[in-house]
């Protein structure tokens, strides 16, 4: 049975039942979405584009930004 | 169920976020400084005058640098619950610990690992202004080309494994995902704006600060989020 070889990652027939995606999908899109707009305020606003006019919000999360790797200008 | 795993995920998030500020503080912000008198040293050779700050230092490093990452902490959190409440039971593996372990791991070199092979982290000073458009274009482009391989691979791998069982499946599933983006890392641009006389060693340190930073962010959301689902009655129901 190759299952068995799989080591301490236990590969189990049984299980709990999975989330039917009817369910998942209106938390997986508004809660997506909303992640996303905050990880582009924090990666990417007022760099390549600019929802909001100025640079406060770019030089605010400055230093955030440059470690978390994203381009930063 | 998704609403508890998408709130617990923004939770343990906010976790990473603040141990991130924490290790970002310590370790990063020396090279962020370093780069930044680089910078004006610069900028005073060519006789042009400094930038006016618009936001000071001491915000830059403090609020501004933990708002930023307690949010992305957040956020990426949030949508790791999702992914997690998908997954489960979908992906077969008994224990949600090693579940949570096992979706961290391969976000984090889908999402951290491959896009700072090609485009690393770059601290202040470097980077024409220019080309800002096209970097975070390519930037983005890339860690979702990483992500629909990593996806990709893990279902081919899935699909092997009655063939050629886990080790040998899993083997080359990972292969596949390395193939895949060698090719689109070959085929996107490539950027080298270092100015002249740029430190090394603090463009090492900066870029391997980065790296420490994201690895204590998605090592805290996996194994903090698997102890926690672990310890869910909820689940331990769903199993009996």
């Amino acid at each position: 049975m190759p299952q068995s070889a799989a080591g301490s990652i236990a590969i189990e027939p049984i299980f709990v039942p999975a989330i039917p995606v009817r369910e998942l999908l209106p938390w997986a899109i508004f809660g997506g979405l909303l992640m996303l707009l905050a990880i582009y305020f924090v990666g990417a606003e007022q760099g390549a584009t600019a929802l909001i006019h100025g640079r406060g919000v770019h030089e605010f999360v400055h230093d955030g930004r440059h470690l978390l790797g994203f381009p930063c200008h | 169920m998704t609403r508890t795993l998408l709130v617990r995920g923004m939770l343990v998030g906010i976790v990473a976020g603040l141990l991130v500020f924490a290790l970002a503080r310590c370790i990063g912000e020396p090279q962020v400084e370093r780069a930044i008198a680089f910078e004006t040293g610069m900028d005073r050779a060519e006789g042009k005058a400094a930038e006016p700050e618009m936001v000071s230092r001491k915000i830059q490093r403090g609020f501004g640098l933990l708002t930023g990452t307690v949010v992305y902490g957040a956020a990426i959190g949030g949508i790791f619950g999702i992914v997690f409440a998908f997954a489960r039971g979908r992906i077969r593996i008994a224990s949600p610990r090693a579940l949570a372990a096992l979706l961290a791991s391969m976000a984090f070199v889908a999402i951290v690992l491959v896009p700072a092979l090609k485009y690393p982290a770059n601290p202040p000073s470097v980077g024409n202004p220019d080309t800002i458009g096209i970097r975070t274009a390519a930037y983005f482009l890339l860690m979702a080309f990483s992500i629909a391989a990593m996806v990709i691979s893990f279902q081919v791998g899935h699909r092997l494994r009655s063939h050629f069982g886990a080790w040998n499946a899993s083997l080359l599933s990972a292969l596949l995902f390395v193939v895949i983006m060698g090719a689109v890392c070959h085929f996107l641009p490539e950027f080298d704006e270092v100015p002249a006389g740029f430190p090394v060693t603090l463009m090492w340190r900066f870029r391997v600060a980065s790296l420490e930073m994201q690895t204590v962010l998605w090592a805290t959301l996996g194994f903090l989020f698997g102890w926690l689902a672990e310890r869910d009655s909820a689940w331990t129901q769903l199993r009996n």
